[in-house]
């Protein structure tokens, strides 16, 4: 299915079209990656809404990014919960194991590092998400461990002709 | 001995799906009401059973229900608040990702009750393996006609449509959650008029918490008296607790309603880490005020926790050590209803904004005298006077703190570093 046929499916589900902002905004950000300007005009466009209620949307929901991100983006939560069980340390670990800052984006874009709010997942704090999964209970060397492996499983996307292959976790 | 309900499920390898739900005597309510009562009467079940909501406010379900005007000329919605945002809470993750056809079956009922035939379930974004659960679910639920037109052959239509959340805690505020469905920045709206009256495009609609529609079925097939029976009359029922931080054995706990607090921490969730005394515990998520470690008797219901001068709240179960420094707890707290603030009322933004650089310079050593006066003054300002609860939760919290800790906020201006450090 094309982007606007996504669109469109999804926009069924409600009586008005600016509802479906929202899911629009979801669907284009699994397709492109990211939200630029273009992109957001796109889905006003398809919605035939105007384009400053999808501007909006795309900078009020912290999960929406009008900036690139890397092909892995690691958010450490680091709300009350996960800082008690030791997330400030996983958080220094990372920066040294990247060699970048909260925030930034490795140079080969692998990896962009994050810190979020609660992610509702306090029993196995401390927990971090990474695209579609949540990893908890870590500590120094689980985390070394996911690390290793989503970089082995970015090498099966970029060139393996298993590229398929769901990647670890999933 | 109680007998959990809401979690009876959730060790199943396959406790997601239609036919374990079934096996568990799951759809028989629907199968009940559908068949035995008016809508009218379940909402009277439910109003004689004292169901509170579950999302943190407590509000009677049932009378929230019964404002919903009768043969209103608009369709009327039943939304279902799953943005469970509420830091130290999870229990809606889990019953989505584990037992979703619970929800469903909850929201077909209430929706049969107030008489709507669509119901949307605002589901926060990060919840991704809750969301493809409960998405398999409606789609195995349409199949066996519990969804969809003329539902078990009768005149009742119902279907359930899932809306993504995308990173505001706001949306649990269920006036924000329907600007946000409605595809608007999630603001709180003026009430007056409530939405039972003008909710969802402007439409009668109730909002309700997913562990709330959770229990409405085991209500229909045991009945009111059976939910009243189990915890204090007032406040009743079968209550998901969810236990974090420095503790033994964190994890999703279903208890009766009232169970008091220092029972759920120190016997059911093991106590302390080894060789850590409990100093403090934050009860219902970071809006709920901190309960020091000699107010643990307290018991976990919605009055009690009142009258002890937090709440209940969402009952995220924050468990804090002695090991650990509770201006930074304050300090992480304030930031994140910082970080939150919709930025609609200026008390709040504003107020919050400051309230974060105080505590920060006095966690980092750097707090002045008068910082303690400053931090009064700004709660002060902020509490009451925001355009929603947001605002107070961040005051409560921060005053709960400086009340029973302030000898450690003192200590970190004199000494001009944190002790802890």
């Amino acid at each position: 299915m094309s982007m606007r046929e996504k669109i469109e499916q999804a926009a069924a589900a409600y009586p008005d079209q600016r509802s479906a902002i929202m899911p629009a905004l979801v669907i284009a950000q699994k397709e492109h990656g990211h939200l630029p300007g273009p992109v957001l005009e796109e889905v006003a466009d398809i919605l035939g809404v105007e384009r400053i209620w999808v501007y909006e949307l795309a900078t009020f929901y912290t999960l929406f990014h009008t900036e690139p991100v890397g092909m892995f983006h690691l958010q450490l939560c680091d709300n009350v919960s996960c800082m008690l069980c030791g997330s400030e340390n996983l958080l220094k670990h990372m920066e040294g194991a990247l060699g970048i800052r909260k925030g930034d984006t490795t140079a080969d874009g692998l990896f962009t590092l994050s810190t979020v709010e609660c992610l509702g997942a306090c029993e196995m704090a401390p927990v971090m998400q990474v695209g579609d999964d949540y990893h908890g209970n870590l500590d120094v060397a689980r985390l070394d461990a996911l690390l290793e492996s989503l970089r082995a499983g970015a090498g099966r996307v970029a060139g393996d002709e298993h590229a398929s292959q769901p990647l670890p976790g999933e | 001995m109680f007998e959990p309900v809401l979690l009876k499920n959730i060790e199943a390898s396959n406790g997601h799906l239609l036919s374990t739900y079934e096996a568990g005597g799951g759809y028989q309510a629907l199968r009940k009401v559908l068949s035995e009562n008016t809508p009218d009467e379940v909402v009277e079940l439910v109003k004689q059973s004292n169901l509170r909501g579950r999302g943190g406010a407590g509000f009677p379900t049932g009378m929230k229900w019964s404002f919903v005007p009768k043969g209103a000329d608009k369709p009327k919605y039943l939304c279902c608040n799953a943005d469970e945002g509420e830091p130290g809470t999870f229990k809606d993750r889990i019953i989505m990702e584990r037992d979703p056809h619970q929800l469903i079956e909850g929201l077909a009922v209430s929706g049969y009750a107030i008489g709507a035939e669509t119901a949307y379930v605002y589901i926060r974004g990060e919840y991704v393996a809750a969301i493809r659960r409960l998405e398999q679910a409606i789609a195995e639920a349409h199949e066996k006609g519990y969804l969809g037109r003329s539902i078990l052959g009768t005149d009742f239509n119902f279907t359930v449509h899932i809306h993504c959340g995308a990173g505001a805690y706001i949306c649990g505020e269920e006036t924000a959650m329907l600007e946000s469905l409605e595809g608007k920045r999630a603001q709180p709206r003026l009430k007056p008029p409530f939405p039972a009256v003008a909710g969802l495009y402007a439409s009668p609609t109730v909002i309700n918490n997913v562990e709330t529609l959770a229990c409405v079925p085991h209500i229909v097939t045991r009945g009111a008296a059976w939910f009243r029976g189990i915890g204090p009359d007032k406040s009743p029922g079968p209550k998901l607790y969810c236990v974090s931080g420095q503790v033994k054995k964190p994890g999703l706990y279903e208890l009766p309603m009232g169970i008091p607090l220092k029972e759920l921490v120190e016997e059911h969730a093991g106590g302390p880490l080894p060789g850590r005394k409990i100093k403090a515990v934050i009860p219902g998520g970071v809006s709920a005020p901190v309960i020091p470690e000699r107010g643990l008797e307290v018991g976990m219901d919605f009055d009690s926790l009142a009258a002890a001068g937090s709440m209940l709240g969402s009952a995220g179960v924050i468990v804090v050590d002695d090991s650990t420094c509770m201006v930074k707890v304050a300090t992480r707290i304030i930031e994140f209803f910082h970080h939150e603030s919709c930025g609609k009322c200026t008390p709040c933004r504003e107020g919050l904004n400051w309230t974060v650089k105080v505590l920060r310079r006095i966690e980092a050593g750097e707090g002045v005298p008068g910082d303690l006066e400053q931090l009064d003054m700004l709660c002060k300002g902020i509490f009451g006077n925001t355009f929603c609860a947001l605002g107070d939760g961040a005051a409560m919290g921060l005053r709960a703190a400086l009340k029973h800790f302030r000898e450690e906020f003192v200590a970190h201006i004199e000494e001009g570093r944190c002790p802890f450090h």
